[in-house]
């Protein structure tokens, strides 16, 4: 039994209460509100506006996104397979404005870390005591030679952002002759979503057994490994036939030749390092940097922006943080929940700063589950701490990794309604 | 000096000597608000889960709470994840939890039930269940079961009657009983009974 007694636990609590209101106090004391300017309404930036106004209502907090609702990408896999639609995936920001956030329509074009403030493309200027900035990932379009923007439009969608280009992706796949070769070109390391491409390929696949069962998908990876691969391969050997000559799914490396150059869009052939490959449907999903915003408010080394792991403050510009997949954050992975649990760590330390606070030891979770098939759920989780010395976000020993291998089906079944859960909760803690 | 002074100024001192130590607190580990945010991705803000599969943990008692923990971190549950993330805590960190959650209102989100299954529930619980799942199974010394999510609570009994999770004291007892008298969906009477209390 533990030593906890409720009463003096309650007791405890209503002091501490007390004490919080006397905190806060001061700060209103001092006059002008302070004000917080969050840039993009995904993940990060949802969570971090939430949790600012959750944590010291005083704060005014502003948050500017360019799209009128925002669509998650996890989870926008289940619409390929046809389990789900885009609609499902889309939220409005009445929630947040619900805690006080002032939502902003708008795009956000510039950063003054010296006068402090944001203007959009509108030619809005919004002042700030401490600006977020949380804009995602954007793409290396000189990458693939062929590739570009508007091919990805229109005949070779990436859809790794959730929105037109998946639902363009499903139309292509639907429309696809049986016994038609899907291509998913898997980007290089780091990327939003490590496990995403394998998902994918496993989401086509389940569509395809029961629509177009002779249909095969080839994966073309720079890699020589992926995320889940144990737990990919155990799901495509007992799903899709992986392994034998007539696998679904067929997965080629980088020492197979994997790495994609060139793409001639209209004969949907993809020139690799080692020999061509043509598909009736191609889907790349190209190497990944940083948002555009965090390349003009100069917040970028190479192609993610570094930040104070305790804090997630940039390292290059004082009063603004950097969220989520656009932050270098190692040892985390680029995910959705990664953001979500960066943005409370910020939040805390922002209102820590308001106060005249040091900022407290953060900790960090990420968990991350990807649908194989049927009944064939899979996850990852991780529990980190800050190495301060290195300014390295670490697992904590002998915790976390991914799901047992061969687990029981029924372990496998409930880790598919697990993740459909999770996305509730996640939707949850960053809009509602 | 009049009393109220008195009482003002020892107030005052209580608080200015709880905010000296507060940072030194706050720098040596992560606080229990700190580690209680990570949980919400999966069990909702504060610990109302909206997910059906994962359970509500806002207001749930403390004592349960770091029991189910350490059961966790010592894989003595049929755990997919849950025993994967426990292994990262402490037992001082559990309690830090413990206490931020007991100390969150719970709020329920309305789930589908069957009416009728849960009138004969709602009477089952009464005489096997409500003698340590007090008020209908509301937060208290046990788990909380009223208005908790509908799967979970499946998962829960499955592992329980499949001989996966360790039965409470008496438990076994009391729900043998239960199912000897209303027969084979007895449990789900009873699942059906705490899902409708909204």
């Amino acid at each position: 039994m533990t030593d906890i007694h409720r009463r003096a636990f309650i007791r405890v609590t209503s002091g501490v209460a007390a004490l919080g209101a006397t905190i806060g106090f001061p700060s209103l004391a001092l006059g002008a509100a302070r004000r917080v300017v969050v840039v993009g309404g995904g993940v990060g930036g949802s969570t971090v506006a939430k949790y600012l106004r959750k944590l010291d209502s005083s704060i005014a907090v502003t948050l500017i996104e360019t799209k009128p609702n925002y669509t998650a990408c996890f989870m926008s896999n289940e619409v390929l397979s046809g389990e789900r639609t885009l609609e499902s995936l889309t939220f409005g920001y009445d929630g947040l404005r619900r805690y006080g956030v002032e939502v902003v329509r708008g795009t956000v074009v510039g950063i003054d870390p010296v006068k402090k403030t944001v203007q959009t493309a509108g030619g809005e200027s919004f002042n700030y005591d401490a600006c977020v900035v949380s804009p995602g990932i954007s793409f290396k379009w000189e990458a693939i030679e062929g590739y570009d923007e508007k091919v990805a439009a229109e005949t070779v969608p990436h859809a790794w952002n959730a929105g037109p280009q998946t639902l363009l992706l499903r139309r292509q796949i639907e429309a696809m002759p049986e016994g038609g070769h899907v291509i998913i070109a898997a980007p290089p390391n780091p990327f939003k979503c490590p496990p995403g491409p394998y998902e994918r390929a496993s989401q086509i696949a389940m569509y395809c057994k029961h629509h177009k069962p002779r249909a095969k998908i080839t994966i073309l990876d720079p890699k020589d490994a992926f995320s889940k691969q144990g737990l990919y391969t155990e799901g495509w050997t007992k799903l899709y036939g992986y392994g034998t000559d007539n696998s679904m799914i067929d997965w080629i490396g980088a020492a197979g030749g994997g790495k994609i150059e060139e793409l001639d869009p209209t004969t949907l052939t993809i020139q690799a390092e080692i020999e061509e490959f043509q598909g009736d449907v191609v889907n790349i999903i190209p190497p990944q940097k940083a948002g555009a915003i965090a390349f003009a408010a100069d917040l970028a080394d190479g192609d993610w922006c570094p930040v104070d792991k305790r804090t997630f403050e940039s390292q290059r510009h004082k009063d603004i943080y950097v969220l989520g997949d656009a932050s270098s954050a190692a040892k985390m992975p680029k995910s959705a929940y990664a953001a979500n649990s960066q943005a409370k760590v910020a939040a805390a330390a922002i209102v820590n700063r308001f106060q005249g606070l040091e900022p407290g030891d953060p900790t960090f979770v990420n968990t991350c589950y990807s649908v194989v098939g049927e009944d064939f759920g899979i996850s990852v989780a991780a529990v980190y701490s800050l190495d301060t010395h290195t300014n390295t976000i670490t697992p904590i020993p002998n915790s976390g990794g991914v799901s047992p291998a061969n687990a029981s089906p029924e372990i496998r079944k409930r880790e598919v309604s697990y993740a459909h859960s999770w996305f509730k909760n996640v939707i949850n803690d960053m809009l509602e | 000096m009049n009393r109220e002074d008195t009482m003002f100024k020892q107030v005052r001192n209580l608080i200015l000597a709880v905010l000296v130590l507060l940072p030194v607190t706050v720098l040596a580990a992560p606080s229990g608000q700190a580690l209680s945010f990570t949980c919400a991705g999966c069990h909702g803000t504060d610990g109302s889960s909206v997910g059906p599969s994962m359970p509500a943990i806002a207001g749930m008692d403390p004592e349960v709470f770091v029991d189910a923990m350490k059961a966790y971190r010592n894989n003595q549950r049929n755990a997919s994840i849950m025993n994967r993330i426990a292994r990262a805590y402490s037992d001082e960190q559990f309690k830090a939890m413990a206490w931020f959650f007991a100390s969150q209102r719970l709020y329920l989100k309305p789930q589908e039930y069957d009416a009728a299954l849960a009138t004969r529930g709602a009477g089952l619980h009464d005489k096997y269940c409500e003698k340590c799942h007090e008020n209908g199974g509301r937060p208290g010394d046990a788990g909380t079961l009223a208005g908790q999510w509908m799967p979970y609570l499946e998962y829960s009994m499955d592992d329980f009657l499949n001989g996966k999770r360790k039965w409470p004291r008496k438990m076994k007892r009391k729900v043998d009983a239960a199912i000897a008298e209303e027969g084979p969906d007895a449990v789900s009477t009873l699942i059906h009974y705490y899902g409708s209390q909204q």
